[in-house]
């Protein structure tokens, strides 16, 4: 079995804590009229802040703040090199610049987003951090988001 | 990730979620969701290939346009990692016969790590140990597993041993990418460092160490990947 197949085996049936009201799709703009921002899973940081094991919070990167970010999910099984190689492969920050620039996005977010992933309080998302995010995402007035894990 | 997803939507925010794990995204039912059978880590699929990139994203935002949900589509193609297939990396000849096997070719490994630092503009280096100290980070796995050292008694940096060596194999992996002209494919990177560097070698035996002292280390499952246990 190969690496990825070993790990998706071995997450993939892990229980979530939290049932979910299906209360419906948010209406989606037209992308060419939407203000799109980035979440991710990789826990991004800069170098020297490591986020703390098991932490539920966030944090929040212009785009003039993700030049020199470092991927701080501890994770040993996923592959680094990709990152290395290019940003985008996890954070695909140029490709929504590019795309702003050919009009097929309204406007790219002034801030982006990144959590711990591989976190299993759930209920800390759910009430408290992930709301606290989606305010300030709001407050942007972002109204569509592309989550990216690793 | 599918959590966020929820609370986002059901703040009015749209969203489309790339995942990587279509089991656990069934289980928690993101209200949109693109799940790519890509290795982990490569969520956009290829490093360096800003069209493919582009498809991804075009097959991602065209899940926005489903009004019932929730929904799961998924990109037509897969691409598999290369775990099984490590880098063939030449490692530097031993320069300093006195030093530790593994302190001398991280040293050794400097010059062309710097040349991803210098094409890169920027490096994975530096969660808690800064690059210039890679080689006192490995030798404080020295101490324990050829020292006889316990793992508690060292000062890790930022008191944290996974982050450590996190930095340690990202140092190795920005030196791997110098020494090969393309963008390996996912895993090969890393298989290289477990497998064959001096650094890899040192590490199995501090697990074996540390899987001995008392109290034991809570992490050493995570030591290794998976695959490599």
């Amino acid at each position: 079995m190969g690496a990825d197949a070993l790990m998706r085996a071995q997450v993939g049936g892990v229980p979530s804590d939290v049932v979910f009201e299906r209360s419906g799709l948010a209406v989606a703009p037209r992308l060419a009229e939407a203000t799109v921002a980035l979440v991710t899973t990789a826990a991004l940081m800069h170098p020297g802040e490591p986020w703390p094991a098991g932490s539920h919070d966030y944090r929040v990167f212009s785009q003039e703040e993700l030049d020199d970010v470092i991927v701080g999910h501890n994770s040993t099984n996923f592959d680094r090199a990709g990152f290395i190689a290019d940003r985008n492969v996890v954070f695909p920050i140029d490709r929504l610049t590019e795309m702003h620039a050919e009009g097929a996005i309204g406007r790219v977010a002034p801030r982006h987003l990144a959590f711990l992933g591989s976190t299993f309080d759930l209920s800390t998302f759910r009430l408290d951090t992930g709301p606290a995010a989606a305010k300030l995402l709001r407050d942007d007035g972002v109204d569509v988001v592309l989550l990216t894990p690793v | 990730m599918s959590t966020l997803c929820h609370v986002f939507n059901d703040a009015g925010i749209a969203t489309v979620a790339i995942v990587s794990v279509r089991q656990q995204a069934e289980a928690i039912a993101p209200p949109r969701a693109l799940f790519c059978d890509f290795p982990l880590g490569r969520p956009l699929g290829k490093p360096g290939d800003p069209s493919y990139q582009r498809r991804v994203l075009d097959a991602a935002f065209s899940v926005l346009e489903h009004t019932d949900g929730p929904v799961i589509a998924d990109f037509p193609d897969v691409i598999t990692d290369a775990a099984d297939s490590p880098l063939a990396c030449p490692l530097p000849p031993r320069h300093d016969p006195d030093a530790h096997p593994a302190l001398d070719e991280a040293r050794g490994l400097r010059p062309t790590w710097q040349r991803t630092r210098t094409a890169n503009g920027s490096t994975q280096v530096g969660r808690v140990v800064e690059p210039d100290a890679i080689p006192d980070a490995i030798a404080l796995f020295v101490a324990v597993a050829d020292d006889g050292a316990h793992w508690k008694s060292v000062a890790w940096p930022g008191n944290d041993l996974m982050t450590t060596l996190m930095d340690i194999r990202l140092y190795y992996e920005e030196a791997a990418l110098a020494l090969t002209d393309h963008v390996p494919a996912a895993r090969q990177a890393d298989a290289w460092f477990y497998r064959s560097t001096e650094m890899g070698m040192l590490l199995r035996r501090f697990k074996e160490q540390v899987e001995s002292q008392d109290p034991p280390f809570k992490g050493i499952a995570y030591l290794l990947p998976q695959h490599e246990q």
